[in-house]
């Protein structure tokens, strides 16, 4: 470390690999003293001149203002304000063309200048040097300054840099032809620049500053030892006309031997590098008040007639230096603001200088010809030898016109500075620079849009998970529903219960007689039916299971669809009243009606109806499978003691038996529950709908079973095709339904299992007209689940 | 005001491929001129022949291409492949072989696969092993240098030499080969490899009249011809320094190790450089850029694997020489070469 100090002390300079020797054009500008120009009929100024964000708007339209007045103020990070730079009037606030390659409109204030030029009240700090850090730091923020050299870094955040810095270095180098801006800068203000170094060198307490010179300025560098002498912490370093050792990454190399590692920022080496004319400014700003509104731009070029330096005010547009530096354009003639090698073309003149702007250049085509077509790459690789980088521009320079990005990548395209040296030694005139250019963006918006999709992704699987963790929940939801009845509902159900056993009670005795001897029975064959049972058990065991399958599979396709929610538990209860029909037309009138206005019940929870239609598809099975009264009854029996839901199942069976023995007697009432349905479906359309399919259906089975046919089916039958497969299934449900109880003939089976079925409300073995009607409900509940099940079966098979 | 718009860089070197193929076609008239000296003014007429091929064959296929054809024609890679052909071949080599040897070079080699900075071999060289192989009689039938020659061919008489095979007075070049002694003359190359093959020492061959005092005779001027047009290309920055002084060390230490060895079977370095076509391949075949490595480190292990595969075949191979063979094998390993000596990025790796 010591040793590479006393190197750099003892003036050593390193070099950097490839760069050019494009002639230097320097003396057509360097001659004269830098101009003072009238002021312009109009500044255009953008509000953001430098990298980062621009300042946030504080004038308006037709607002006077003070030369020095801030226009913006600082608002996000890396923001720098910018100042009126003569006193006027604003026009106009509003995009303009800017300076910029793609002359891209910025929204721009136009200021009309009044003339009198009248400063603001200028504050300069009065003591600097006992200025505390932030104090400095505010200044040069406040005063607008940003990196003078090209890229219009904001000072303040390099003034700011919380990194140890062990070399502060001073670019002066101005390797691009033609341009002589720094060079008389440093000629006439050496002594400011030099505050405004020592500036930095307070806010930053660097161990050297070297000051990196190009050795064909040698007045420059006199005026600056000389204005430095004084400080002995200050090294001019003369560095030899090479382009581009003003490039600051070269510049590192050349004055410290270091490298800027891949990716990172001269702070990680412990170096900073400033321009002379930002170095100028910072002592402006700091010793005289005076904010960055001005600055010096080499107008030169062959169509100049008095090409030299001249200070422009910012907001200058490019047609008032020509026009005052004499210009007579030649046919197709480029103006380049910038120099030969980095600077780019401007559409117009019409554009404003900026705080970036060091030179006008406007060549004829003697200086600098008009590129000829690009010929074939022959390998030659002169540009890999002029290529500060160490890349091969050949190499590059094929991958970018077979677009193989990852092999521009590969051969650290990233680390091209376009500095257009490849470009320049180029014999087949390849626009070297342009390609890599074009190929950095595409790159670029590859990765943008890898992000973007990758977010999308990202959004995608959450939102997934989302979904299925809901779902999950809605299934474990619907398993635990039938445990967990609310209060209200059980109460709803119960009323209901009563009300059936109410009117069942009083219209009809003889079921309870019935009810009496089928209990009777059972009773009697309680422990006789055993192996029975248990087959049966099992069946329904596996049927419970189908059922709870297809309910999952429906719950996956219809996902978290409300209204298909509501579609299908409307569904559910339609066919629960359909069921609840043929079973009040089993047994009796009255309770029927109730049962109909009882279903919305059902309706409401779409679980409770669903299990309601499993243990009356099981009912139904049940009913089929045992053709005997006895082994019905068993199958009551049995789970008598467990659960309400196995209650509802036993009453269901037994439901379903009595509908039997009640279809047997009487088959009048079926034309009944027609007209009957309507009523209730009328509260919900789509449960009217459904409701009709059912029926529909109801009647068709009928038909099927032998029993009266409806002529009603026909009309009806359009509607089916809305729901087919659900109309089918209620259909065969129906059908064995019928078939089940034309089977069985005892009514008073029915009547007996009941009230064991309901083990709550059934104390002991008496029969009451209430336990009557609560099992009715409850077998219609039963009934619209076998349908259910029996639709789902049929699916199935 | 209209103004025009431009990529940077504004500024250009003004160095163009026209100019770099025609200065490489300036730096061999040294060659040239020795060659002419040294073995009669074949070379001249084989030279017209060639530029005339390669410009029927280039504009043809430009035509064929639908492209405009002088674009093509001027960068001159066309004609330094002809020149470059025209001097390798014997002066007095029948005229086909030289039109045969355009045709594949242009055609063949450079256009079939893209054209100018497609192609993967040297044109020239590829043409060159394509006649050697397919003509082995007519492409080593070197006169010896005209003072060893019986009777003095005029220039009327290479020219119905070249076109009829026979002169005018009806002696066929195999006739004209036969030197004072009545042997067959054979190049400097040839008849050392053939003695050593009789096991004869290099002194004991070396006393024939086709050699010089250490070199063959002519041949060694010859070679400094070429050798004093490389140093041009190198001054002018045509080629860099990599390839040829790669190239020459590299062979100048296979033979300074088989001299080593075996004294008497090994005619030493000064003998390798300056027979053949070392210096033309050297500086003038091996930088060929379109074919040759790109990366400074490439072209050194370029140049150095030519030198090796030339002093190989030279030494045990089948052939008197071998530029040709050293050049396109080694063309083939290139994109690897160029792959594997990328060079140090500035702020990758090694920075402290």
């Amino acid at each position: 470390m010591e040793k590479l100090l006393e190197q750099i002390k003892k003036g050593t300079v390193w070099a950097f690999p490839g760069g050019v020797h494009p002639p230097q054009q320097k003396s057509l500008s360097n001659s004269a003293p830098i101009a003072r120009l009238p002021l312009p009929e109009k500044l255009v100024l953008p509000l953001k001149q430098h990298i980062g964000a621009s300042g946030k708007l504080i004038v308006e339209k037709n607002q006077h203002v003070l030369k020095g007045q801030a226009l913006t103020k600082p608002s996000a990070n890396w923001s720098v304000p910018i100042h009126a730079p003569t006193s006027g009037t604003i026009i106009d606030i509003t995009p303009m063309p800017s300076a910029h390659p793609s002359a891209l409109p910025e929204l721009s204030i136009i200021i009309e200048p009044d003339g009198n030029d009248t400063w603001c009240e200028l504050s300069p700090v009065t003591n600097p040097a006992t200025a505390s850090h932030d104090e400095l730091v505010d200044v040069i923020h406040n005063a607008g300054i940003s990196g003078m050299g090209g890229a219009g870094f904001p000072t303040y955040v390099k003034a700011d840099i919380k990194q140890p810095i062990e070399f502060l270095i001073v670019n002066a180098v101005e390797c691009e032809p033609y341009i002589t801006a720094d060079d008389t800068l440093m000629r006439e203000h050496a002594a400011e620049i030099v505050k405004g170094i020592e500036l930095m060198q307070q806010l930053l307490n660097p161990t050297l500053c070297i000051i990196g010179i190009e050795d064909n300025k040698p007045e420059a560098i006199t005026a600056m030892t000389e204005a430095a002498k004084h400080n002995e912490h200050i090294l001019i370093q003369t560095v030899p006309t090479v382009y581009p050792s003003g490039g600051e990454k070269q510049l590192i190399k050349l004055l410290t031997n270091r490298e800027v590692p891949n990716g990172g920022i001269p702070a990680d080496i412990g170096i900073l590098v400033h321009n002379t004319g930002t170095l100028y400014a910072i002592a402006q700003a700091v010793y005289e008040g005076k904010p960055l509104i001005e600055r010096v731009v080499t107008v030169t070029g062959n169509t100049i007639h008095n090409p030299g330096n001249v200070w422009a005010l910012l907001g200058t547009e490019i047609k008032h230096l020509l026009d005052y530096q004499g210009f007579s354009p030649v046919p197709q003639q480029r103006v380049v603001m910038g120099g030969p090698m980095m600077g780019f073309t401007l559409p117009t003149v019409r554009i404003g200088v900026v705080k970036t702007t060091n030179c006008i250049l406007a060549p004829d085509h003697n200086e600098l010809a008009e590129p000829g077509p690009e010929k074939a790459c022959i390998r030659c690789s002169a540009c890999a030898d002029a290529c500060p980088a160490s890349l091969l521009p050949q190499q590059l320079q094929w991958f970018a016109k077979s677009k193989e990005y990852d092999k521009l990548q590969e051969h650290n395209l990233f680390d091209c500075i376009e500095c257009g040296a490849c470009a320049y030694v180029c014999p087949s005139e390849i626009p070297l620079v342009q390609y890599y250019r074009v190929a950095k963006v595409e790159i670029k918006e590859q990765i943008a849009e890898k992000i973007k999709s990758d977010r999308a992704k990202e959004r995608f699987d959450a939102r997934k998970a989302r979904l299925e963790q809901e779902q999950a929940e809605r299934k474990n939801r619907h398993k635990r529903k039938p445990a967990a009845k609310t209060a209200d509902e059980q109460q709803k159900v119960a009323d209901a219960l009563a009300r059936v056993k109410d009117k069942a009670g009083n219209s009809d005795n003889k079921s309870a007689v019935a009810a009496a001897i089928a209990r009777a029975k059972a009773k009697k064959q309680g422990g006789e039916l055993e192996p029975d049972n248990s087959e049966v058990a099992k069946e329904r065991a596996a049927r419970k299971e189908q059922a709870r399958l297809y309910k999952e599979q429906k719950a996956q396709n219809n996902g978290d669809d409300e209204p298909v929610d509501n579609k299908k538990s409307a569904v559910a209860a339609a066919i629960a009243r359909a069921k609840a029909k043929k079973a009040a037309q089993a047994n009796e009138q009255a309770p029927s009606d109730d049962t109909v206005s009882e279903s919305p019940v059902a309706a409401n929870d779409k679980k409770a109806a669903v299990a309601a239609a499993i243990a009356r598809a099981k009912a139904k099975k049940a009913a089929q499978a045992n053709e005997q009264a006895q082994s019905d009854d068993t199958v009551s029996e049995s789970p008598v003691a467990a659960n309400d839901k196995k209650a509802a199942v036993a009453a269901a069976i037994a439901r379903a038996k009595a509908k039997k023995a009640a279809q047997a007697n009487e088959q009048a009432q079926s034309d009944d529950t027609e007209s009957e349905s309507p009523a209730p479906a009328a509260d919900d359309k789509k449960a009217a709908v459904a409701a009709a399919i059912a029926r529909a259906k109801a009647k068709k089975a009928a038909q099927a079973s032998e029993q009266a046919p409806s002529d009603d089916t026909v009309s009806e039958s359009p509607v089916t095709t809305d729901d087919k497969k659900t109309a089918v299934a209620v259909a065969i449900a129906r059908a064995k339904a019928k078939k089940a109880a034309q089977a069985s003939e005892l009514a008073q089976q029915n009547e007996n299992a009941e009230p064991q079925g309901n083990d709550e409300s059934s104390e002991g073995s008496q029969q009451t007209a209430q336990e009557k009607k609560k099992a009715a409900v409850a077998a219609a509940i039963a009934r619209a689940k076998a349908k259910k099940q029996q639709k789902e079966g049929n699916d199935q098979s | 005001m209209k103004l025009t718009m431009a990529s940077s860089p504004h500024n250009h070197s003004h160095k163009s491929v026209t100019r770099l193929m025609l200065t490489v076609i300036a730096a061999c008239i040294p060659g040239v001129i020795a060659q002419v000296i040294f073995f009669g003014t074949g070379v001249l007429i084989q030279l017209l022949l060639a530029l005339v091929c390669v410009s029927a064959f280039e504009a043809a296929i430009m035509l064929m291409r639908k492209r405009s054809i002088w674009p093509s024609l001027s960068d001159g890679s066309a004609w330094l492949t002809g020149v470059l052909l025209a001097i390798s071949i014997p002066p007095l080599a029948p005229w086909w072989i030289i039109v045969i040897g355009c045709l594949f070079a242009i055609v063949i080699v450079k256009q079939l696969y893209g054209g100018l900075g497609f192609n993967l071999f040297n044109p020239a060289m590829a043409a060159y092993v394509l006649l050697l192989v397919s003509f082995p009689v007519q492409m080593t039938a070197w006169l010896p240098v005209t003072e060893l020659l019986d009777t003095n061919i005029t220039f009327s008489q290479q020219l119905s030499l070249i076109f009829s095979d026979f002169t005018a007075l009806g002696y066929s070049l195999d006739q004209l080969r036969v030197g004072i002694d009545g042997s067959t003359m054979a190049t400097p190359l040839d008849t050392l490899k053939t003695d050593i093959a009789h096991s004869l020492t290099v002194s004991e061959s070396m006393q024939k009249p086709v050699f010089d005092q250490w070199v063959g005779l002519g041949w060694g001027w010859v070679n400094l011809a070429f050798l004093l047009g490389g140093l041009y290309l190198l001054k002018t920055k045509v080629i860099n320094w990599h390839i040829p002084v790669s190239f020459i060390a590299s062979l100048s230490l296979c033979a300074a190790i088989g001299y080593i060895a075996s004294p008497g079977t090994e005619p030493g370095v000064v003998f390798h450089l300056f027979s053949g076509a070392t210096m033309l391949g050297a500086f003038f075949i091996a930088t060929d850029p379109v074919s040759a490595a790109t990366t400074n480190r490439g072209r050194l292990i370029y140049g150095a694997a030519i030198g090796l595969i030339v002093y190989l075949i030279r030494t045990f191979g089948g052939f008197p020489d071998a530029i040709a063979f050293g050049v396109l094998l080694i063309n083939i390993a290139v994109p690897l070469i160029d792959y594997y000596t990328q060079p140090r990025t500035y702020g990758h790796g090694a920075v402290k």
